[in-house]
């Protein structure tokens, strides 16, 4: 059964992409079949995932299977679509089928009665396709093929709601924001074909080591970078993940946890051989997925909208798994990945749920009390919390706690001080986020309904997930994890009793104090904000980062769009419309020779004859020649 | 089977339609446009018979057909075809057939419109499908005038004129033109030198070694007269307007495949002719091909016609034709071409539904549009798979131009094809400001009268969009055929040992 699966690995990525072309050339007049037509496929994708999963994590036999169809051939160039199963793909391919299995089913009630039912799951269908597809490729020019086919599918979802303005634009948004990324991401894919003459992976594997600490390898990992740093939302061009909860927000679950986000991390983690030449790139990596960890936890400290102050805390995690690559951490950085795509499909989901039942409203002070009226939404919440603030002995504390042990043990100090603080936060902004929106006093949420079980049974397996998915990366399971997803020279540190107990504590007091100023309010919220309020304005408006592009943009982008529009006009073409003009005129000029009278004629006649006649008689007939 | 002319009859068969169209009264409007549709049905399905069994293991011109026409020039009606000028044709007879339903709702003038078109797709046919630089010239010549008729007839009038686009766009094709006939003549006249008989045959111009700067001074004429073919910036003005003020089946036909003769002559006749004079000019045309890709990339930022657009994005994008052919290498070559088809089919799928969007709403301008996908979803779709093609996504065919010709130009020129890799940036830019501004947003209800797509209005989105995907999807085969053709042309090239082109 594992030799089948793994044989027919390629339809774990092909069947999402049946399901969308399916629904869209025939299915979808009928919205029902095409939605079970979709969970269909990713569940049958779901269960070759899992077999080759499953057999790969409980014999701990490494698996290699690696063939290869070509694509783009000719000589000198050759991008194949391939299929390359190791225990890093079977890790993200059990994620993402899983995920988006549980995101279809909740669908089904979450997004009931939409008139674009029918399309909802074609492009969900072709999302999990594209993610499975990058996935699964052996090759660079593979994975470009599908990472922009994934962008594709986040531009269609998050602009789902095409008639909103603000769906519209933040589609825009997150597609140019990722092109920018691509350029690089492209350059490096070219360096790579032009000085490799080859795209695969394990070809390529063999010949960076000649290349190791050279100024030219540098910049073709800081090219290659720039494709993740799009892609997973790192600093500087993170700003299209909060505006992509436009879309349902089932698929924020999607794009934040399994399918779009996860891409970047994982190229990084799955290109690791070629960054891990070049200490000074993987210097860079680390660097920004700290700061963008820092950076995004402090402003989601401020905001009220549930789904942005997760979609914050996306970006901060974010930042801690790429700066887990950066410091050598990957098999740690991928089990962030795991745990994180648990817990925080789970909160999105949850929070999709309080947002069905309170009729669209999302602003965290309009709700209050919702642990009376949605007590499996609440609980699961609660759980994905936790999880997400790193509390022992849920998911993300071993995930977590791997990281921060990576930059402690590896002499990271000041990445561990910015992890740990960054805990910190994490733990206080969930529960002013869970305290303000289901304890507290306010009663915005009293009357609210639970809503129907095709949506709370996904929260409760996503909760399970939440709880355990840990354990196999822990101690207590012996790093299993570690067996699957691990680089040729990575160390791997024993267990510090120091940064387990750090880290809980400062989740715990993150906690405590959200719990002293939104539930006791024993400090207030309000004393704080005005005196601060420089600070707050600054972090509420994101760091003033949104306005500084469009400024950009509009002054640069289409400044120069508008000035070379007037070039176009008034040189290019008026220089051509100058000498048509030219020409005309000078017909017109000419034409008054043409005036019709025999004796003008004659005339230049006899001065034509007395011309030639000069010339012959000066030069000698040879002129004529 | 191998007796039957292939060629001549795909070529000809507008020509026939358009003649038994002049013999219909002109009220009889519907047996007019199903005589059009049939020939091009016709055409586009011999092409792809050739398509298919054209020998890639053999190689070279093949489905050859000669005779001699007039042997005091050294002139012969000789047609073959090689993986260069297969995917020319199919493209041809691709958009052909869907300009046709394109066109179907022309009210004015119905029998002269379909007999012009006809009549300008074998013009356009025949400077594929021959190989003799005379009988290339001729065709190319039988193009300019429909075209010029077909605008000041049926075209439409916004920033500028139709008189001024249809004069502007001749007169360009005709300065073109003059210099290449100047080129022409000049080859003839060394190459009669040289053999005593005079040819014009193209295989025979490209076995002899010409000297050097007699290559340069003609490859630079063909290059301007082929560049302002191809609107090489800054010989591009004619493009924009000309495609503005065209009727709908002209702007497809011009933004689609007569354009690309313009390609196909720099890379058949050009290169293969003149291997040393182009690769001294090379360069100039690869700094050219970057003021195309980012200067009309950027103008299309402050575009509001949906025509001018698109007009100017086909300018930026012949930029990437022509930093592959500048390149000069196998790679780049076949980007070139495989681009040339990409953007053809990709160009005609656009103008043809901005054509019935214009033919329905008397708009063109992106912001009296807007929310158009709640009424036109079928259009709105057609209009996706044209822009994300135009955008290069992967999956649609026009990503394997694209990134064929960054591979291939990135080993010749390196800091040039960075700047034109920016240009994925700057299309995205204006292909998804101007998408969502015309198709998504709230519902106007001024537009709640406007059909979708239906019947024979469907016909070209099928078509097209099916190319775009099929090609997009499964590009090997196009490859594999593209492939053989240059790689024997540089193989030649290569054996005279005077190229050194690889």
């Amino acid at each position: 059964m594992f030799a089948f699966a793994l044989e027919n690995a390629w339809l774990i990525a092909l069947l999402p992409f049946i399901a969308f072309a399916v629904i869209g050339l025939f299915l979808h007049k009928w919205p029902k079949i095409s939605a079970y037509f979709s969970i269909f496929a990713i569940s049958v994708s779901f269960v070759f995932a899992a077999i080759i999963g499953g057999r790969v994590f409980f014999t701990g036999e490494a698996v290699n299977y690696e063939v290869a169809v070509r694509w783009i051939s000719m000589p000198g160039l050759q991008v194949d679509m391939g299929l390359l199963v190791d225990g890093l793909t079977a890790v993200m391919l059990i994620v993402v089928t899983l995920v988006a299995l549980l995101v279809q089913i909740y669908s089904i009630g979450y997004m009931d009665k939409d008139p674009g039912f029918a399309s909802y799951y074609a492009y969900q269908s072709i999302f999990a396709g594209a993610m499975l597809g990058l996935v699964l490729a052996n090759n660079f020019g593979q994975i470009f093929v599908f990472w922009e086919l994934v962008g594709l599918a986040s531009y269609l979802l998050i602009g789902f709601w095409f008639g909103r303005n603000s769906a519209k634009e933040a589609a825009k948004k997150a597609f140019i924001t990722n092109r920018v990324g691509d350029f690089g991401f492209l350059l490096g894919i070219l360096f790579l074909q032009i000085i490799f003459g080859t795209l695969n992976f394990s070809g390529l594997a063999g010949e960076i080591a000649n290349y190791a600490n050279t100024g030219l390898l540098i910049v073709i990992s800081l090219l290659l970078l720039a494709g993740p740093i799009g892609k997973s939302a790192q600093f500087p061009l993170h700003v299209w993940l909060p505006d992509a909860m436009e879309g349902p927000t089932p698929v924020s679950a999607l794009i934040h946890a399994a399918t779009m986000v996860a891409a970047g991390v994982y190229l990084i983690a799955r290109a690791l051989f070629i960054f891990s030449a070049t200490p000074e790139t993987m210097l860079v990596i680390a660097v920004v997925g700290g700061f963008t960890a820092l950076f995004a936890a402090t402003i989601a400290i401020v905001q009220n909208d549930i789904k942005r102050i997760l979609a914050y805390s996306t970006l901060s995690q974010l930042g801690y798994m790429v700066m887990a690559m950066g410091i050598g951490a990957m098999t740690a950085g991928m089990f962030h990945l795991m745990t994180h795509a648990f817990f925080k499909a789970l909160l999105f989901l949850g929070a999709g749920a309080v947002i069905y039942a309170m009729h669209e409203e999302q602003d965290i002070w309009k709700m209050g009390n919702l642990s009376k009226s949605l007590p499996i939404t609440t609980w699961t919440f609660v759980i994905g919390a936790l999880a997400l603030s790193g509390i022992p002995p849920l998911s993300g504390f071993w995930s977590k706690d791997e990281i921060l042990l990576g930059a402690f043990a590896g002499g990271y100090t000041g990445l561990y001080v910015l992890g740990t603080l960054v805990a910190f936060i994490t733990a206080f902004y969930m529960f002013r986020l869970i305290f303000v929106a289901f304890f507290g006093n306010n009663q915005g949420g009293a009357n609210a309904v639970e809503p129907p079980r095709v949506m709370t049974i996904p929260l409760v397996v996503l909760a399970f997930m939440a709880v355990v998915a840990g354990f196999v990366g822990s101690p207590l399971m012996d790093y299993r994890f570690a067996d699957l997803v691990t680089y040729a020279g990575a160390v791997h540190y024993e267990a510090s009793w120091l940064v387990m107990i750090v880290s809980s504590l400062v989740a715990i007091a993150g906690i405590f104090l959200a719990w002293l100023i939104y539930q006791k309010k024993a400090i207030s919220a309000e004393n704080i904000r005005s005196r601060f309020s420089g600070i707050y304005k600054l972090l509420y408006n994101k760091y003033y980062i949104d306005e500084l592009y469009q400024w950009l943009i509009k002054v640069f982008v289409d400044g120069t769009a508008k000035l070379l529009f007037w070039i176009d006009i008034y040189i290019v073409n008026g220089f051509i419309n100058a000498l048509a003009s030219l020409a005309s005129k000078s017909g017109r000029l000419l034409s008054y020779a043409e005036n019709g009278q025999v004796q003008t004629y004659a005339a230049y006649m006899f001065a034509g004859i007395i011309i030639i006649l000069a010339a012959v008689l000066f030069g000698g007939l040879a002129i004529l020649l | 089977m191998l007796n039957f002319p292939i060629l001549s009859v795909t070529l000809f068969l507008p020509i026939i339609a358009a003649i038994v169209i002049l013999l219909i009264p002109r009220h009889q409007e519907q047996p007019i446009r199903i005589i059009a549709a049939v020939a091009t049905l016709i055409s586009l399905m011999l092409s792809i018979i050739v398509f298919f069994n054209y020998d890639q293991s053999l190689g070279g011109i093949q489905f050859i057909e000669k005779i001699i026409w007039t042997p005091d020039l050294g002139v012969s009606y000789a047609l073959g075809v090689d993986g260069i000028s297969i995917p020319m044709l199919v493209l041809t007879t691709l958009i052909g057939f869907s300009a046709v339903f394109a066109s179907w709702k022309i009210k004015e003038r119905v029998k002269e419109f379909f007999v012009l078109l006809l009549i300008l797709l074998t013009g356009v046919m025949g400077t594929f499908l021959t190989t003799d630089l005379f009988i290339f010239f001729l065709f190319y010549e039988v193009v300019v005038i429909p075209i010029y008729l077909m605008v000041i007839m049926w075209g439409s009038s916004k920033r500028v004129t139709k008189e001024y686009a249809g004069m502007k766009l001749t007169i360009y094709l005709l300065i073109g033109s003059a210099f290449l006939l100047i080129g022409i003549i000049m080859l003839f006249i060394q190459s009669y030198l040289a053999f005593g008989t005079p040819t014009m045959d193209i295989f025979a111009l490209a076995n002899l070694p010409f000297g050097t700067t007699f290559q340069i001074v003609v490859f630079a004429l063909m290059a301007f007269g082929f560049g302002t073919l191809l609107s090489m910036f800054p010989f591009h003005a004619w493009s924009p307007d000309g495609y503005a003020g065209a009727p709908t089946a002209v702007s497809m036909i011009h933004a689609g495949v007569l354009k690309k003769i313009g390609g196909y002559g720099l890379i058949r006749i050009g290169i293969f002719i003149l291997p040393v004079g182009a690769k001294v000019i090379a360069p100039i045309i690869a700094v050219l091909a970057i003021g195309n890709i980012i200067y009309a990339a950027f103008i299309c930022l402050s575009q509001k016609d949906l025509k001018y657009i698109v007009g100017y994005s086909s300018v930026s994008h012949m930029g990437y034709v022509l930093i592959g052919v500048a390149a000069l290498n196998l790679i780049s070559l076949n980007g070139a071409i495989i681009m040339m088809f990409a953007h053809g089919v990709m160009a005609a799928l656009f103008f043809a539904l901005i054509g019935n969007l214009y033919e329905k709403s008397h708009t063109r301008n992106i912001d009296e549009l807007g929310g158009l996908a709640h009424q036109m979803p079928k259009l709105a779709t057609g209009l996706m798979i044209a822009g994300l093609a135009s955008l290069g996504l992967p999956g649609l065919v026009n990503f394997v131009g694209e990134f064929t010709i960054f591979v291939g130009a990135f080993s010749t020129f390196k800091v040039l094809t960075i700047l034109a890799v920016s240009g994925i940036i700057f299309t995205a830019v204006y292909i998804l400001r101007t998408l969502g501004t015309v198709l998504f947003g709230p519902r106007k209800e001024e537009w709640d009268h406007l059909e979708d797509l239906q019947g024979v209005e469907m016909i070209p989105l099928l078509v097209l969009g099916a190319a775009i995907i099929i090609g997009g999807i499964l590009p090997f085969g196009l490859i594999d055929l593209i492939n053989s053709g240059v790689g024997s042309l540089i193989a030649q090239i290569g054996s005279m040992q005077m190229g050194g082109i690889l």
